[in-house]
């Protein structure tokens, strides 16, 4: 079956020619028609916008942004804050980094019409420190929309007022996680808080009700205010509603990024149409789904099992190619669609080095507070780089999985699971490679491989 | 410490975007670096009596983020990526053109002083890999031969000062 054609929402002006980053530009492709519809209409029906339109976070998560929302804590009298989470740093995801440079209005319009929904006074966004650029754009925009009047005191003269002002990070992936990232923004260390009793939505940012969503996630709730929350359910599929972006990266012949109607494109649509395939004398080996944490698949294992579609249960047998790019069905199959980061690997890769390479990341990436995870993802990290440049011994893979197996579950935050759910995975989906690499060292390396670590 | 005018100007400005001032914590520390190189002794204290707080709150968070840097670095900085969608395509065969380049090794100052090579985490460019930051600038598809003609560049900028 042919790939269906990319629907661009989020990704509309992206790379097209004459298309600019300022507010004259953005205004006259019709920008903040949305906000200024949006100022007329009741807070609350704005919300219910959102709910009905079954958006999930573009973050990683996926969680239910209306349901998110919901559990904002509107009767503790203290202030709302909104915080666009920008610290895009899961490897392999690359889609916020163009719409803030390319398009900023289009989030700052998403995050007013949001922060207008929900009472918020003072937004942030807090943009990764490796994006100075990013930072300038999004000052610069911020201040030409606040000389409009669409953000700032009276916005489109009713009585409301809000500011945005942008925070940047400084080259720690740990402040993705929103917990962490507020303490990053309170101008501490940024080790997650434990939830209960820290989350965000009730005691967040200074101790008030805070809601944290991700850059995509914001662009897509001024389509949805603009649509309508039914409208936009039609777009994607049940419970899989509105658009993704797919960031494909590693060996494909046209790695980038395509924005598809959710659900409606396989994995093997994606690699093989959109993105030409393998590099030339190459053959796909695994591929990463949802950004460097999530489960990676080996091409030529089988999943099998019952899903629902419409209200009834039916068989599926999915071979890496079939699986439909959504969150329940990368779900099923025991991996997440998470950020929409496909890292794609050829069979001149071997697995334990690409897994050397990821364990550093993670261990390089810890905050250190909770035990597990700091001595963990160092140990994984100790354990894969010996095998590589000092001795690798048979029972390192057991080994491997054992310190795995103690991180999830354990931790204060996520992350404890993204840093072990690589290891876990490798091992139990290449397993063989592992136990015959102290072998497969003494052999030549395939031509081309590259060097991971 | 001795910062432009300027700087003093914008963290004044900067504070006033907090509700208390020690979100300002990082903000200063961006300024500081932008405009000595680096955060330099002495710059802990004054940021702690400026946002009234104590240096040890100040300290762990230089010492927390890989950013800062407590020590000069060569004129230019340049950041290679090393995770995984950028090592699959050659990262690092670029990191080590540029360390052959200025003869130097990660994380040390070049012997011309000239630029300091670093290999960092995922830069979120990965579509375009191998990426490279140099300085406030990101460079896209930087195999061997455009790491060459990148080094190039810097010690033609360099001959002219």
């Amino acid at each position: 079956m042919a790939a269906p054609t990319q629907r661009r929402i989020i990704f509309q002006h992206i790379d097209e020619p004459g298309y600019s980053n300022d507010l004259a530009c953005y205004v006259r492709h019709g920008g903040y028609e949305v906000l200024k519809k949006a100022v007329t209409r009741p807070p609350a029906e704005l919300i219910d916008e959102v709910k009905k339109s079954g958006l999930r976070g573009r973050g990683g998560a996926g969680f239910p942004c209306g349901v998110k929302w919901g559990l904002v804590d509107r009767k503790s009298g203290k202030p709302i804050y909104l915080i666009v989470n920008a610290d895009e740093s899961e490897p392999g995801t690359f889609k916020d980094r163009y719409i803030m440079h390319q398009d900023p209005h289009q989030l700052i319009e998403g995050t007013m019409i949001s922060c207008f929904a929900n009472n918020v006074k003072q937004a942030y966004i807090y943009i990764r420190g490796e994006m100075p650029h990013g930072a300038r754009i999004l000052e610069k925009a911020i201040a030409e929309a606040r000389a409009a009047g669409f953000v700032g005191k009276n916005i489109l003269g009713t009585t409301y007022s809000c500011d945005i002002f942008v925070h940047r990070g400084a080259g720690a992936y740990i402040c993705g996680e929103e917990t962490g990232l507020i303490e990053s923004l309170e101008g501490k260390r940024a080790n997650p808080r434990i939830k209960p009793p820290y989350f965000p939505a009730v005691l967040g940012l200074y101790q008030c009700p805070t809601i944290v969503n991700n850059v995509e996630t914001l662009c897509h709730v001024k389509h949805i205010v603009e649509f309508g929350g039914d409208a936009f359910t039609k777009i994607g599929t049940p419970n899989n509603t509105g658009t993704r972006i797919f960031c494909v990266s590693g060996h494909v012949q046209r790695p980038g990024y395509y924005e598809f109607e959710a659900g409606k494109i396989t994995m093997g649509q994606l690699l093989n149409e959109v993105c030409g395939g393998p590099l030339p004398g190459r053959t796909f080996k695994a591929v990463i789904p949802g950004g460097s944490s999530a489960k990676i698949l080996r091409f030529g294992e089988r999943f099998k099992g019952k899903r629902k579609v419409g209200a009834e249960m039916v068989d599926y047998d999915w071979g890496v190619e079939d699986v439909p790019m959504d969150f329940d069905s990368l779900g099923m199959i025991g991996t997440m669609g998470g950020s929409g980061g496909v890292i794609v690997m050829d069979d001149t890769v071997n697995m334990v080095e690409a897994l050397a390479n990821i364990n550093a990341f993670y261990s390089h990436e810890s905050c250190g507070q909770c035990t597990p995870c700091r001595e963990g993802s160092l140990w994984m990290k100790k354990i894969t780089t010996r095998m590589v440049h000092g001795q690798a011994r048979h029972e390192d893979a057991a080994l491997l999985k054992s310190v795995a197996d103690q991180i999830p579950g354990r931790t204060i935050c996520a992350f404890g699971e993204a840093c072990s759910w690589p290891t876990q995975s490798f091992i139990a989906k290449f397993g063989d490679e592992f136990k015959q690499y102290p072998e497969t060292k003494k052999t030549a390396k395939p031509a081309g491989a590259p060097e991971l670590v | 410490m001795n910062l432009k005018p300027t700087t003093l100007t914008q963290i004044d400005e900067v504070i006033t975007h907090y509700p208390t001032k020690r979100s300002a914590t990082l903000p200063l520390l961006h300024l500081i670096q932008e405009d000595v190189g680096y955060i330099p002794e002495g710059a802990i204290e004054w940021i702690a009596t400026k946002l009234e707080l104590e240096p040890i709150n100040v300290y762990e968070v230089v010492t927390f983020y890989p950013m800062f840097r407590q020590k000069p670095i060569g004129r230019r900085h340049i950041k290679v990526c090393r995770t995984l969608s950028c090592a699959l395509m050659g990262g690092y065969k670029t990191c080590e053109q540029f360390e052959k380049e200025f003869n130097t090794h990660r994380g040390e100052v070049s012997p011309d002083g000239e630029v300091t090579v670093d290999f960092v985490e995922c830069l979120a460019s990965c579509g375009t890999a191998p990426v490279v930051l140099i300085d406030d600038d990101l460079h896209e598809k930087v195999d061997c031969a455009k790491a060459k003609q990148l080094s190039a560049q810097i010690k033609a900028e360099a001959k002219k000062r």
